[in-house]
């Protein structure tokens, strides 16, 4: 367990605390501080992936958010996570990792046979074959998708927690490197509300990976310093390992902080695992650094490859060396610090510099440290057998199109550590539809023009500035504009003092060249290492005509990987703006999209999962119907009793017996969740004349009324009844589902066409609970809990009355939507379970029955009466429902008349809303089923309408049902075919909807 | 050069440096006699087959950016024609039956793969509406089956029946599915080019030019195109074209956005849709989890939506699907959808003389993009509209003969 | 997500309104005037400019009220808001 490449001494990482951890079964160990990567390199695992397509062995690349190559299964069970980039994951003890996308094991790999008949699977390959037979292409997908994809998903729920918080703040500042504290400081001096967020767990950034010295001291004591000053700045938050990964409009910006990431699974249970933040931020400083980019050279992808500047992180930060000889392959002054800190360690190492003559200050150091350096030379070639063993050398012509094949020298070396220049990382700037400019000196893309509705600065490497010192001033003065931006004064701080080395020019060159053109020999150029995209694939999508930037991403899927290209993309770019002849300006960027970094689903939810995923509503009643067996249906988010079961009945049994008991004695349903609306105001009259088709104005007080809404296309929409309580005070009842709507329909139309008419809507539903008893036996019923006469002189049909219901005050509607005796019983809500009980108390005698939904549905259907949404569909006038007694003749004008007499929807013959009365009385059609003009042994059989409602009814002892039938009304006893999914034909003749009391009797008796 | 195994291998030989151009890249001509304006799926597909069935060779695809970057480039690549009214659903399945064979008959692999799409019922109002889709559908010819929710979890066995809205059943259109979207632009944009189609990127319409009127041509930012027949094919930017000719549409355009996860080993075969919690679900094949939201209810042309929608929608997909939860999002999008009020789309003859339009497709329109273009290609080449294209002119916006399919089923995408 | 100056309450987050297409359309007062174009035109076909949108937007978890505003539908820059009795501002893209 000896952790073979660990240095002696150094790092910040803490050696008291050994953890152990495993990686494909292998006991391993490291330190805290460790990331996943750091300790796997401390143990010379060099091999830790397979890649996406040619599943070629890969290694660890990168030191941070930006790794392509090594990502690891994590943990098992409920806790498993694929694609964990190891860069990023910090060591904790008993850590399980396991490698992915290979079968067998990682060392061998079935697949890997990809990679040797990859000539034959260029990019888009599958776009020009797997298309004969016909028939096999989902057996070629079949096998096409078991090699694709990478980790494995889990397998059980999520067993953890995750939050949201929403924050405001003056000042966001993304990123606590150099610049970001700097900016930070300021912005607190000046009083401003700053958050500080930084995806590492320590804040310091580049400045923990270097020697900087700031003001004389080490670089890390100026960051303490900063720290401290700011953690007693209680208007400050400092988020640590929180990675702010969406920029969105109005400078609202989404992070994701890692809580409990670094420790064993189920640590504390009482913190959540992440923690999503919603910031809505008046400015912003984005200090988010840059990511130094690989050079692109032949066989770039073996393990032991990796960014110049992971190799230094790893040494500085993590005490690991990640081979005993290195070669810096570098077209920039940058990676030449490697080198130093490599030989610091007491390693082999060289230096191979495309650049014929670099010169500055760290070139000098290399020298006077007797660092070789092969200037003008390129790595052509890597010699990996099981692991790294040498890189091949040659020469470089001048103009940098081919090398010189008998230059030719081989260096051995553990580690290639590579750099070809620094990429700022203007991902969250570009979000916030900022646009991007070519900066020559650097190759590449910085920060251009910003948008008004989110304004922010962008500062230090991710604004291509990369002296210390100028990334210092840099934030400094961001966060002093931004804090002033925000309304603080301002606040001066000296810019520290920093020597920094003067670096010289880099030299660009996209495609490194090798002893054979780029795509001709066995030897590959990955300029892409998560999707093993090459830089021949570059140039046969070009070649094929897929030049722009968004079909080459589509094309070669460049950047599509988990990583989404943060180190290909513009060596990707570059190579294309060789290719296509055209400077980068011109050639462009594909679009950043959000997240910055992966998001998990599970902090995206946040708190609103399980129980308070969309909230179920519930009546006062509802604890009454838990304890008496209530199977519940939903509707809108309601939760509604569907009937009540007893005794082992099933649905059918209990809905029967509901609906006998309705008929003979009575029944008692919980209309609690119909909306409700509370109509004030002297114009109310004639805003129900305008949104119902019927006429309003001569409803006395203390009457009841149904009507019918349209939209202005004419279609019926929502139904209800409303009751005139006094003069200028009405009722509205709403379907329960429509309640909202109906209410901002109402508001729309009197705030913004009729502003001049007084009347105040307010929304009532949950004020009111209402038991509606139904049956011969409701008003003996109603009348031992009730003061007032009940007989129909005195409260007669499709009236209201005021009065006490078990001593609860309580308005009682006689209206009735099973067709029988009904009394709608309003009481103040939190009466409503003790009103229900006591009518169900009182109602034994009567054989009161309780019942749902489903009963509801059966018993208005004996009577005709619609379900708006069951018995309409939004194409359906009230002419087609054959109502049309309630299209008023007189009124000009209301919501939807003038649709009703367009030449489409005036026209005879449309579906209409007629009842079915099938041969076979014990049939009952299935909700669904379509009438067809003619049986035909097969489909396609053209249709006249279809059932929309469909029941076995127990009073009238035989089957039910309505549907929409083309010319339905003239159809009349006509009898008609019903073609069933199974295949069997129903006979059925069209009837009167109204089945049961057509005269409306016993309602009224 | 026909794709082939054979060509590749052959290919291979020569390190794939003989491959041609998928299509040419020609500098538009003063005039065709049909201007397809919009290079996106349905425009191409218009172009292919007026050229390939309709005996009209002398087109031109006029594109403002890169072929294929609109909607084409940013859906869930959803495929299915179980749709409510007779009107849908025959456009949709005439659809389907091209998708079937469509890689043969392009030449392309456009990697359509009907793994089966499962309509989920959470309410016994989402029974019912599937009760009387499915029957509808199987009287026109369209596969549906009625799944338990025990079957339901068997094709997913993951799947959490007992979520906020019980899982009642599911509608299964077998042949229903996904295609590969960029494949399709492409597919039909080198086939068009074979039979001589010009396809001409960047190239942005900036006018018509109309007599007495009657359209005669395009102004571009490439200069004037005469043509004897214009179609507009351009979705959410339809109502900007419309604009220039001088007339409105019955259209706004809407963001719409969609997620993918990171890849992972395939887990979940067919797609998933659910209205009831909004989610809808497939696996590609390179391994995402592709994930459409539901849109943003503000007319904008930014092709970005609000991050709230995506809550939504991973909370959706969360609470059917728990063990996503420690999944991640890897990328999210935006794009522009052309809605029409009863959500179906318009294939139409215009004020304008000659001047055709085909949008207002939507959520939904990627399904639709072969059945789109042959019923537009045929409507444009002929003098009267095709007549699977006919119900959905503007004209139903004054008769009232809507095609309402977002109010009869409030079924989405 | 956007930034919603109320007219009533000042700005707001979007979450807390919703947006209910172009404003300033007037029912017509004589309905049984109109053809069946005209007719169609009022209840379908909106104005869906690429710029400058004047649009209704309802605080609906605030105040409830309705009000106009005007928007950029390219940079969705929300450039003015008003109460519906105010007339509409003349603003250029």
């Amino acid at each position: 367990m000896s952790q073979k490449n660990r240095i002696a001494q150094g790092g910040r990482i803490d050696r008291q605390q050994l953890l152990r951890f495993s990686f494909d079964g292998r006991e391993l160990s490291g330190y805290a501080g460790d990331t996943l990567a750091s300790a796997l390199l401390a143990n010379d695992v060099q091999l830790v992936g397979r890649s996406f397509k040619y599943h070629r062995p890969r290694g660890i690349f990168s030191a941070g958010a930006e790794e392509p190559n090594a990502l690891v299964q994590l943990g098992e069970g409920a806790y498993c996570e694929p694609n964990i980039r190891a860069t990023q994951l910090e060591l904790y003890q008993g850590l399980a990792a396991t490698s992915q996308n290979r079968w067998p094991n990682l060392r061998f790999d079935i697949a890997a046979i990809n990679s040797f008949i990859s000539r034959l699977i260029p990019a888009g390959f599958y776009y020009k074959t797997f298309m004969w037979p016909a028939s096999w292409w989902m057996t070629y997908e079949h096998w096409i998708r078991k090699t694709a994809g990478l980790g494995k998903s889990p397998s059980q729920p999520d067993p953890d927690r995750y939050e949201q918080r929403h924050a405001h703040c003056d000042v966001l500042v993304v990123g606590a490197g150099p610049a970001g504290l700097a900016a930070a400081l300021v912005a607190g001096r000046a009083g401003a509300r700053v958050i500080l967020a930084d995806e590492q767990s320590e804040f310091g950034g580049a400045l923990l990976s270097g020697e900087k010295d700031i003001d004389g001291a080490p670089a890390t004591k100026w960051a303490s310093d900063v720290q401290q000053e700011l953690a007693q700045n209680d208007q400050v938050t400092l988020l640590r390992r929180t990675t702010v990964t969406g920029y969105f409009d109005y400078n609202y910006l989404v992070a994701l902080e890692r809580i409990t990431d670094h420790e064993p699974s189920g640590t504390d249970p009482h913190l959540p695992r992440q923690r999503l933040w919603k910031i809505r931020a008046k400015q912003v400083v984005l200090a988010t650094g840059a990511i130094e980019r690989p050079l692109v050279f032949a066989d770039n992808d073996r393990p032991g490859v990796m960014l110049a500047s992971a190799a230094r992180t790893y040494i500085k930060r993590y005490a690991v060396l990640p081979a005993s000889s290195l070669v810096v392959f570098t077209n920039n002054d940058s990676a030449y610090q490697t080198a130093l800190d490599v030989k610091e360690c007491g390693a082999q190492v060289s230096i191979v510099d495309i650049r014929t003559n670099p010169k500055g200050e760290l070139i000098d150091r290399a020298q006077h440290e007797n660092i070789m350096i092969y200037r003008g030379c390129a790595v052509t070639g890597v010699n990996y057998r099981g692991r790294l063993r040498s890189v091949e050398v040659m020469r470089l012509y001048e103009d940098g199109s081919a090398v010189s094949k008998s230059s030719k020298t081989n260096i051995e070396c553990g580690v290639v550590a590579t750099s070809g220049g620094w990429t700022p990382t203007v991902h969250l700037h570009s979000q916030a539809r900022g646009s991007l400019a070519f900066n020559e000196r650097i190759a590449a893309f910085v920060p251009g023009e910003g948008v008004r509705i989110n304004p922010h600065l962008s500062v230090g490497a991710c604004n291509g500035i990369f002296e210390l010192s100028r990334c210092l001033k840099d934030g400094l003065d961001a966060g002093s504009t931004a804090a002033k931006a925000a309304g603080f004064g301002s606040v001066s701080i000296p810019v520290p003092r920093v020597d920094d080395a003067v670096q010289g020019d880099l030299r660009t060159l996209w495609a490194i060249p090798c002893k054979h053109p780029i795509g001709r020999g066995r030897k590959k150029h990955f300029h892409e290492l998560h999707n093993d995209a090459t830089v021949e694939d570059l140039y046969l999508a070009v070649r094929e005509g897929f030049g722009a930037v968004e079909h080459l991403k589509r094309y070669t899927t460049t950047g599509m990987g988990t990583d989404q290209g943060k180190t290909s993309n513009l060596n990707a770019l570059g190579v294309l703006s060789e290719i296509r002849g055209e400077p980068l300006q011109a050639i462009g960027t594909t679009t950043f999209r959000p997240p910055y970094t992966p998001l998990t689903f599970g902090a995206v939810v946040g708190q609103n999962r399980r129980d308070l995923f969309l909230q179920k509503r519930k009546t006062p009643m509802h604890p009454w119907h838990d304890q008496n067996g209530a199977i519940y249906e939903d509707v809108g988010d309601w939760k509604r009793p569907r009937f009540f079961p007893q005794g082992g009945e099933d649905m059918d049994a209990a809905v029967q017996r509901e609906c006998k008991a309705v008929r003979e004695k009575v029944g008692i349903l919980d209309a609690s969740t119909l909306g409700k609306i509370d109509l004030q105001g002297k114009d109310c009259a004639w805003l129900l004349n305008m949104v119902y088709t019927n006429a309003w104005s001569k409803l006395e007080i203390g009457r009841c009324r149904y009507g019918l809404m349209l939209n202005e296309h004419g279609m019926v929409f929502d139904d209800g009844v409303t009751t005139r309580i006094d003069e200028n005070h009405y009722h509205m009842t709403t379907t329960t589902g429509g309640a909202a709507r109906v209410l901002t329909w109402l508001e729309e139309w009197l705030q913004t066409e009729w502003p001049e008419k007084e009347v105040y809507c307010t929304s009532v539903t949950e004020q009111w609970a209402v038991a509606a008893i139904n049956g011969p036996a409701a008003r003996e019923l109603l009348s031992e809990l009730t003061d007032i006469p009940l007989d129909s002189d005195h409260f007669p049909f499709m009236s209201m009355q005021k009065c006490t219901v078990a001593g609860v005050p309580a308005r009682v509607f006689r209206i009735s939507f099973t067709g029988e005796l009904a009394f709608e019983i309003n009481v103040p809500a939190h009466y409503g379970l003790y009103v229900w009980e006591q009518l169900i108390e009182h109602g034994r005698k009567h054989g009161i029955c309780p019942y749902g939904t489903e009963g509801m549905h059966v018993l208005r259907a004996e009577k005709g009466f619609i379900i708006v949404g069951q018995d309409t569909d939004g194409s359906v006038t009230p002419f087609d429902l054959g109502m049309d007694w309630i299209v008023s003749k007189k009124k000009e004008d209301f919501i939807g008349r003038r649709s009703l007499s367009r030449s489409d929807t005036a026209k005879p013959g449309r579906k209409q809303l007629v009842g079915l009365l099938t041969e076979d009385p014990q049939v009952v059609l299935p909700e669904g089923t379509h009438i067809v003009a003619e049986v035909k042994d097969r489909p396609p059989m053209p249709t006249l309408g279809h059932v929309t409602s469909s029941y076995m009814s127990p009073n009238l002892g035989r089957s039910i049902a309505m549907a929409l039938v083309y010319d339905g009304q003239n159809r009349m006893g006509q009898q008609l075919n019903l073609k069933l999914m199974d295949g069997r034909v129903v006979k059925a003749a069209v009837a009167d909807p109204v089945f049961y009391d057509k005269e409306g009797a016993r309602a009224r008796g | 050069m026909k794709y082939s195994i054979y060509s590749l291998i052959r290919n291979a030989f020569s390190y794939h440096e003989d491959w041609p151009q998928a299509w040419r890249s020609p500098d538009p001509r003063s005039s065709y006699e049909v201007v397809i304006v919009g290079g996106g799926g349905h425009g191409l597909a218009t172009a292919y087959y007026l050229a390939s069935e309709c005996g009209v060779r002398d087109v031109a695809v006029i594109e403002k950016g890169w072929l294929g970057g609109g909607n084409t480039g940013r859906n869930t690549t959803i495929v299915r024609s179980n749709y409510l009214w007779d009107e849908s659903a025959a456009i949709y399945d005439h659809s389907v039956k091209l998708w079937h064979g469509l890689s043969q008959q392009l030449n392309y692999n456009v990697m359509f793969s009907p793994r089966g799409l499962l309509h989920l019922a959470h309410s016994v109002h989402d029974m019912q509406e599937i009760g009387r889709r499915g029957n509808s559908n199987f009287l026109n010819g369209i596969d549906a089956e009625y799944l338990t929710p025990q079957q339901v979890k068997e094709m997913v066995p993951f799947i959490n029946l007992n979520c906020r809205y019980p899982v009642m059943g599911a509608l299964l259109q077998r042949r229903g599915g996904v295609a590969r979207h960029d494949a399709v632009a492409w597919g039909y944009a080198r086939a068009a080019d074979a039979l001589g189609v010009d396809i001409i990127q960047n190239c942005e319409v900036t006018g018509f030019e109309i007599d007495d009127g009657t359209v005669k041509g395009v102004r571009t930012s490439r200069g004037n195109i005469s043509a004897n027949k214009v179609g507009c094919v351009v979705a959410g930017n339809c109502s900007v074209l419309a604009e220039m000719a001088g007339f409105r549409l019955p259209i706004e355009s809407f963001p719409l956005q969609a997620l993918v996860s990171e890849p992972i080993k395939p887990i979940i075969d067919c797609v998933v849709m659910s209205n009831g919690v909004h989610a809808y679900i497939s696996q590609s094949d390179r391994g995402e989890l592709v994930i459409g939201a539901s849109s943003d209810a503000y007319n904008s042309y930014s092709q970005r939506g609000g991050f709230n929608v995506i809550e939504d929608t991973v909370g959706a997909i969360v609470e059917l699907y728990p063990i996503f939860s420690r999944m991640c999002m890897l990328r999210q999008w935006g794009g522009i959808v052309d809605v029409t009020v009863d959500r179906s789309p318009l294939i139409s003859k215009t004020p304008i003389k000659n001047l055709y339009i085909n949008c207002g497709w939507g959520t939904g329109g990627f399904k639709a993009t072969p059945g789109s273009g042959h019923v537009f290609a045929h409507s444009i080449a002929g003098t009267d509209m095709h007549p699977i294209a006919a119900p959905f002119s503007i004209d139903r916006f004054n008769t009232g003969a809507l095609i309402d399919e977002g109010a009869a089923a409030a079924v989405a995408h | 997500m956007f930034l919603i100056n109320c007219p009533w309450c000042g700005q707001r987050e979007q979450a807390e309104f919703s947006c209910h297409g172009q404003a300033h359309i007037v029912r017509p007062k004589n309905p049984n005037d109109l053809s069946d174009e005209q007719w169609g035109d009022y209840v379908f076909f909106r104005d869906n400019p690429k710029g400058i949108h004047y649009e209704r937007w309802v605080h609906v978890h605030g105040c409830r009220r309705w009000f106009n505003a005007v928007r950029n539908t390219v940079t969705d820059e929300l450039l003015v808001t008003y109460k519906p009795s105010e007339s509409a501002p003349e603003l250029e893209n």
